[in-house]
Formats: C-alpha cells, sequence, structure tokens
C-alpha cells in the first residue's frame, strides 16, 4: 500500500478555470457512430438544482472500444446550469468487454460528478433505456439487487417531440439525484 | 470477490475523506446517504482520457502575468511530480489549478468576499506533466478569505488541483495547502481526511532549492495516484 493523495472538494469556485465551452461534444472530431444527447439535472436532497456541480463523462467509442484519438476522445466535461441542467453530445458507446472472459457490458457511459459538498467525487454509469435487453445482462446492473436502484442508472429515451430539431439525434434523460429517496446509484470503484 | 476488483490500487481506509462529513455544512443537502456499491474494476474503470498539446497549448504555467502588468503579492513557485502509488511517473498527464488570489478573492462571479480583485491575476493555469511526471507553475501565494460554514470561519491558503492520470480510477481534484498555516486545524474541509498522515501530505513543503534568489519562494507538492496494482487484469 501506498501513499496516495487525498481528494478534496472542488468547491463553489471552480468554473472560471475548468470550463471549456466545447467539451460537453464529443462529436466535433466526426467520429462515426450514432448521434445522442444526454440531458438531465444535478439535484440535492431538498430537490433543488445543484447550479455548481461539474460533470464528467468518459465511454467507449460506437464500436465498444476505449481508444481516445484525433476523432473522439471519448471524455466530455460539462457545467451545470442555474437550475442544475447539463447536457452532452456524443456517439452512442458500443458494448464494451467484461471483466471475466465471456463477460460484456451494455453499452454505458461512466460519469463523474464534482461539487461544492462533495468532499470526493461521485461516480455513476448511464446506461440507455431502448436496450433493455444488453441492460438485463449486464455484470454491474445484475450485480444490484434493488430494481429501484438499479432504475436509477437507465437514462430514458425521450420522445421524438423532446428533439432539439425533428429528425436530430434522440435525447436521453438521466438525472443526478444526489439524496433521497430517488437518490442515483454512485459506485465505489 | 475475484482480485480483479483491485486491479487498480485502492486507498486505505481513512486516506479518503467520506462524503457524508457534517462539520463542512454543504455536505448536508449533498452527500449521499447510501453506500456506494463497489464493483470490480472493468476497462471502463482501468483506461482513461488522454490529453495533448491540442488541450494545454498555450501553456498557462506562469500564472502571474495574465494581464498587462505583474501580479500583486508574494511570488512563488510550486513545483512537484505526478505519480502512480508504486513510484511510476504519469507523464503527459493534464494538471489544472485555480485559486483566489493574494487578497482571498477569486474571479468568479460568485465569490462576494469583499477584498480585492487584481486585473492581472486570473489564478487559473494548466499544463502537462512532462515525462517525468514534473509540473512548475509560477503563481501568486494565496490569501486566506472568509466563508458561511459557520460564524467568522475562514478559509486556510489553498490552491485546487485537478489531475487525470491514467485510468478513470485514478481522477482525482484536491486542494494544496501551506505550511504553518493556522486555518488548518480548524477547518472541517481539511479535517474531513480521518487520517493524519494522509491530511498532512495535503501540505506544501517549503523547499530553499527551488526558491530563486531576489525573485519567488518555492513549495513543493507531490501528487500520488492510484495506479494498476502488481497483478493486472489482462487487459
Amino acid at each position: 500500500m501506498s501513499n496516495l493523495t487525498s481528494s478534496q472538494t472542488v468547491g463553489p469556485f471552480f468554473k472560471f478555470a475548468l470550463n471549456h465551452e466545447s467539451w460537453n461534444d464529443l462529436t466535433s472530431g466526426g467520429a462515426p457512430g450514432e448521434r445522442i444527447r444526454i440531458v438531465g439535472r444535478v439535484v440535492d436532497g431538498d430537490g433543488t438544482g445543484v447550479p455548481d456541480a461539474m460533470l464528467e463523462i468518459w465511454q467507449a467509442d460506437a464500436s465498444g472500444n476505449y481508444a481516445p484519438g484525433p476523432a473522439f476522445r471519448g471524455f466530455g466535461r460539462a457545467n451545470t446550469d442555474e437550475d442544475g441542467r447539463f447536457e452532452f453530445v456524443t456517439v452512442r458507446p458500443g458494448a464494451v468487454a467484461g471483466s471475466g472472459p465471456g463477460l460484456v457490458q451494455a453499452p454505458h457511459i461512466a460519469l463523474t460528478v464534482f461539487a461544492r459538498g462533495l468532499l470526493h467525487h461521485l461516480i455513476t454509469r448511464v446506461y440507455f433505456g431502448d436496450r433493455a435487453d444488453d441492460n438485463a445482462r449486464d455484470p454491474v446492473l445484475t450485480s444490484i439487487a434493488d430494481p429501484a436502484v438499479r432504475a436509477t442508472l437507465i437514462a430514458s429515451r425521450e420522445p421524438a417531440s423532446e428533439q432539439a430539431a425533428p429528425g436530430g439525434p434522440p435525447v436521453f434523460r438521466f438525472d443526478v439525484i444526489l439524496q433521497g429517496e430517488r437518490e442515483t446509484a454512485f459506485f465505489d470503484v | 470477490m475475484t482480485t480483479l476488483t483491485d486491479s487498480i490500487e485502492r486507498p486505505r481506509p481513512g486516506e479518503q475523506p467520506v462524503n457524508d462529513f457534517p462539520a463542512y455544512t454543504s455536505t448536508h443537502k449533498r452527500a449521499p446517504k447510501r453506500p456506494a456499491l463497489a464493483i470490480a474494476h472493468t476497462l471502463t474503470e482501468a483506461t482513461g482520457p488522454a490529453f495533448g498539446t491540442d488541450v494545454s497549448a498555450p501553456s498557462t504555467a506562469d500564472l502571474t502575468r495574465h494581464g498587462a502588468g505583474e501580479a500583486l503579492g508574494q511570488r512563488i513557485i510550486v513545483a512537484g511530480r505526478v505519480l502512480e502509488g508504486d513510484g511510476r511517473p504519469v507523464g503527459n498527464t493534464l494538471l489544472e489549478l485555480w485559486q483566489a488570489n493574494a487578497a482571498g478573492r477569486y474571479v468568479h462571479e460568485a465569490d462576494q468576499h469583499d477584498a480585492p480583485l487584481d486585473p492581472n491575476f486570473l489564478g487559473a493555469g494548466h499544463t502537462l506533466t512532462d515525462s517525468e511526471g514534473n509540473f512548475r507553475f509560477l503563481t501568486i501565494l494565496p490569501g486566506a478569505y472568509p466563508w458561511r460554514n459557520s460564524y467568522n470561519a475562514w478559509r486556510p491558503a489553498h490552491i485546487h488541483f485537478s489531475v487525470f492520470g491514467r485510468s478513470v480510477a485514478a481522477r482525482l481534484v484536491t486542494q494544496m495547502y501551506f505550511p504553518g498555516d493556522p486555518l488548518l486545524a480548524l477547518d472541517p474541509i481539511y479535517n474531513s481526511i480521518a487520517d493524519r498522515d494522509a491530511r498532512e501530505r495535503l501540505i506544501s513543503r517549503y523547499d530553499p532549492e527551488l526558491s530563486e534568489a531576489e525573485y519567488a519562494l518555492g513549495y513543493r507538492f507531490d501528487i500520488v495516484l492510484r495506479g494498476r496494482n502488481a497483478t493486472p487484469l489482462g487487459l
């Protein structure tokens, strides 16, 4: 065991340093794959939007490979607005190899949340509501006994009317509930 | 539980803060109440983003020359290495830092502390570590500032660091403090780390070898990230 550096909160005053407007769009490099939008809201234990959260995503490309390059970095960052809302534009990740022989993980995106009041960032996963069969076999999802907790990890595909433009990329909603009955499942990785 | 669970080094108990820490009042409505679910490390956790000069350029490793003139305050050099637990350097990793100015004020619209802004100091920088994991910033000693966690509470002087490392599991955001600061003993954020040695590793070390004569004081701060364990997961 070694001496690791400890985490401390990102605090309230980071946007001027960490905000990069373009980092919430992972498609600018022209990566192949289905374009999708992921929208959501970070809310606290009172259901109030968290205006000073930063979210980061990490995901495989459309073929299910973690191979960051100029076409697809696989990484994104977004800040919440005054209502706690955030948005990413990306490509739908492919299924990813699991942690054992023959294991396959359903398409998913790792999501990390930083905010004032979080001494250590939170880590969760975004799965896709229109991939029910894949999700039913996913080793991480199936390791969660409580279906209500499992459901917090599934982004719901919004009706076409919610799309920013007709025929535009499908919109998936994923809210991050920091605390309370519908609290999002967070992982100790 | 299989050995796969530990493909990435885990922190020891007390080394990382727990979010449910009531002395820090912002945790009350934001800290999750359910314990985090331990999962086996997969490719998702054991890989992570890479950054190149497209992100790091232009280098902002000199924070004292943001405006037309020179920033006010005590010039300091902050240098160190980013390492993994086994001592291997983490080269070419993105390191971002941000801080208050010498008067204890951030360039942030929500910072209402009645202390002057400095037009020549933004207080934000980033760089890539070199191939040996080294980084070096020239900046200004940040001031302490009041916050409303409790009556007459003041944050000890600190510099925020964000570091990526080689995997999502290694991702770290932390704060670097300064030796001899009397506010440390009173600060709930600092004291949220139960292990005293781990806490004290967040305090930078004054290094006369790093100081530049007639110019700036040197503080050394190494950052140790979670690395791969000796038995990797056959990736």
